[in-house]
């Protein structure tokens, strides 16, 4: 059934009852990475926070950004720690780093071969993987290398 | 302004253990075995249980000071104190803390503990089974991001890509540990020596962390005592003295489960904070003798020995090999009781007793002559700690 990278049946995404990511996971769910920027300032920060740490401000503005970046670091699991991921490993997840957006970094699972060799500095693309028959409906950030033809 | 330190005003009087089972397996109460690490650490100082008026935990402790207080019918209670934090960052800090009341006049008596017995509660390398996730575990668990190893495993890769260090290195970590635990009969794994072949033949944790790269889970309890360097003279064991001690992390060193967006993500985080220790005990890491240096995973261990200054990034390959980490002739002797890789979990408590262990003379893999013996602990979690012992000679 499935396009997704790991199984289905690891915890759910939701925004925090007190809504401070759901610009967030609202944006993915638009095929959009929104990340929090200082308007005074410019100074991008993620994970979202309530104030600006540069000038303990609290106009947070939630801003797009180009869905790309660099693998600043990664692993590959080799032991499952839930149920879900029981015949799912090996499986890779990437630190990805956004240049463009202040280095603000985020991570997901990098799509293709699960043994492929990885490298740091890789450059690489948001791909959107929705989850739509889930309840709650959601919508992860998934990473794959740009390949360049 | 006058220096504010505590330098050599307090002292570990005692220290008391349970035997340390593997995980689950603990036949007591998990609260019986924190009463009994703490009569144990008495009995060690010689002090009246009912003498202790302050206590000091960390990684939030089940087991809470108005609840021990009342049964060890203790006098009274002056002190009670947790550090913020999970994992084992607060071992050196709730030391400090301790230090820190008896220095300041809050308390007279103060016992740091820890216990755990993870067959009456949750194990700490599962993730999370809730059906959903919110606020910055949201970020790491569905990506299948939701173990300690996998938490820190990119901090050691970055930081190894970064600095040309392979495999070899960590190897050489995890060596020492189990290399120690050969001769501590504490040890749970005592009689299970580890080669090299065996690590390299070991499955993956988590890139780069093989499963021998990775600490036990276990079930004990573990204590010190901790009282005025005046006091502690005149007790039954030789003193370990406070020299030095800190606690914290660096710019914006974000939560465990967001340790991903840390501007600075290879890092053990003690950089701030070894320097801090060093400035108070007023001694450099030449003049350190014996380290036991907190293993959650090797490549923490790594970081953690390059931020205390042992040694520079550039020669981790070259420096860190078995021989120069094991006692008594290594050059640095790191985790001489097997640690939390091969002697005990216990959140790292196990090892500020190793470091007065050193200091005493009663290693089970004694350094010769030890004076300045360090602990830390935690790498790579917020808030990280350390400290520093020295011997009546160092003061």
């Amino acid at each position: 059934m499935s396009n997704y990278y790991l199984p289905a049946g690891l915890p759910i995404p939701v925004p925090e009852p007190n809504g401070l990511s759901k610009p967030y996971w609202d944006g993915l769910r638009k095929e959009t990475i929104m990340v929090q920027r200082n308007p005074r300032t410019g100074v991008y920060q993620f994970p979202p926070q309530w104030i600006c740490h540069d000038t303990q401000t609290f106009d947070v503005e939630w801003v797009a950004v180009e869905p790309k970046g660099v693998i600043y670091s990664w692993t590959r699991a080799g032991h499952p720690v839930h149920p879900a991921l029981r015949e799912a490993c090996p499986y890779i997840v990437v630190v990805v780093e956004l240049p463009h957006a202040g280095g603000v970094r985020m991570l997901g699972n990098l799509l293709g071969d699960p043994h492929q060799t990885v490298r740091i500095g890789t450059p690489v693309e948001a791909v959107f993987e929705h989850h739509n028959e889930s309840d709650p409906k959601f919508t992860l950030l998934q990473w794959r290398i740009i390949v360049t033809r | 302004m006058t220096k504010r330190t505590m330098r050599g005003q307090v002292a570990v009087a005692g220290i008391g253990e349970t035997i340390y089972y593997r995980h689950g397996k603990a036949t007591e109460p998990e609260m019986v075995l924190c009463l009994k690490a703490i009569l144990a650490a008495c009995e060690d100082a010689g002090i009246d249980p009912r003498d202790i008026d302050g206590f000091s935990s960390y990684s939030n402790d089940r087991n809470d000071p108005p609840t021990l207080a009342t049964a060890l019918g203790t006098h009274e209670l002056r002190y009670s104190t947790m550090l913020w934090g999970g994992g084992g960052g607060g071992g050196a800090g709730a030391m400090a803390n301790a230090a820190a009341a008896i220095t300041s006049g809050l308390a007279d008596c103060v016992v740091v503990y820890r216990a755990l017995a993870q067959g009456q509660f949750g194990r700490f390398g599962q993730g999370p089974r809730a059906k959903t996730v919110s606020g910055d575990p949201a970020l790491t668990v569905p990506y299948g991001q939701m173990s300690p190893a996998l938490w820190y495993a990119p901090k050691a890769m970055r930081f190894m890509h970064e600095h040309h260090i392979g495999q070899e290195a960590l190897r050489a970590i995890a060596m020492a540990s189990y290399h120690h635990a050969q001769a501590n009969p504490r040890a749970v794994m005592y009689g299970r020596p580890l080669t090299e072949e065996m690590y390299d033949e070991s499955r993956w944790i988590a890139e780069p962390f093989h499963l021998y790269d990775c600490c036990q889970e276990n079930d004990g309890a573990a204590a010190l005592i901790l009282v005025s360097a005046e006091r502690a003279k005149d007790l039954k064991q030789k003193p370990a003295y406070v020299l030095g001690a800190a606690m914290g992390a660096g710019y914006r060193v974000h939560s465990t489960m967001a340790g991903h967006a840390t501007p600075d993500l290879a890092s053990s985080h003690f950089k701030t904070v070894a320097k801090h220790m060093y400035d108070m005990a007023e001694v450099g890491p030449k003049d350190v003798d014996v380290v036991q240096s907190y293993e959650n995973f090797t490549g923490g261990v790594l970081m953690s020995l390059v931020e205390h200054g042992f040694l520079a990034a550039e020669e981790a390959l070259e420096f860190l090999k078995l021989e120069n980490l094991i006692a008594p002739s290594g050059k640095l002797p790191l985790n001489t009781s097997g640690g939390n890789l091969a002697e005990c979990y216990m959140h790292g408590l196990e090892l500020q007793i190793e470091a007065v262990r050193q200091i005493r003379g009663q290693s089970t893999s004694q350094v010769p002559d030890v004076k300045v013996s360090l602990a830390a602990s935690g790498p790579m979690v917020t808030p990280v700690s350390t400290i520093i012992f020295g011997t009546e000679a160092t003061l």
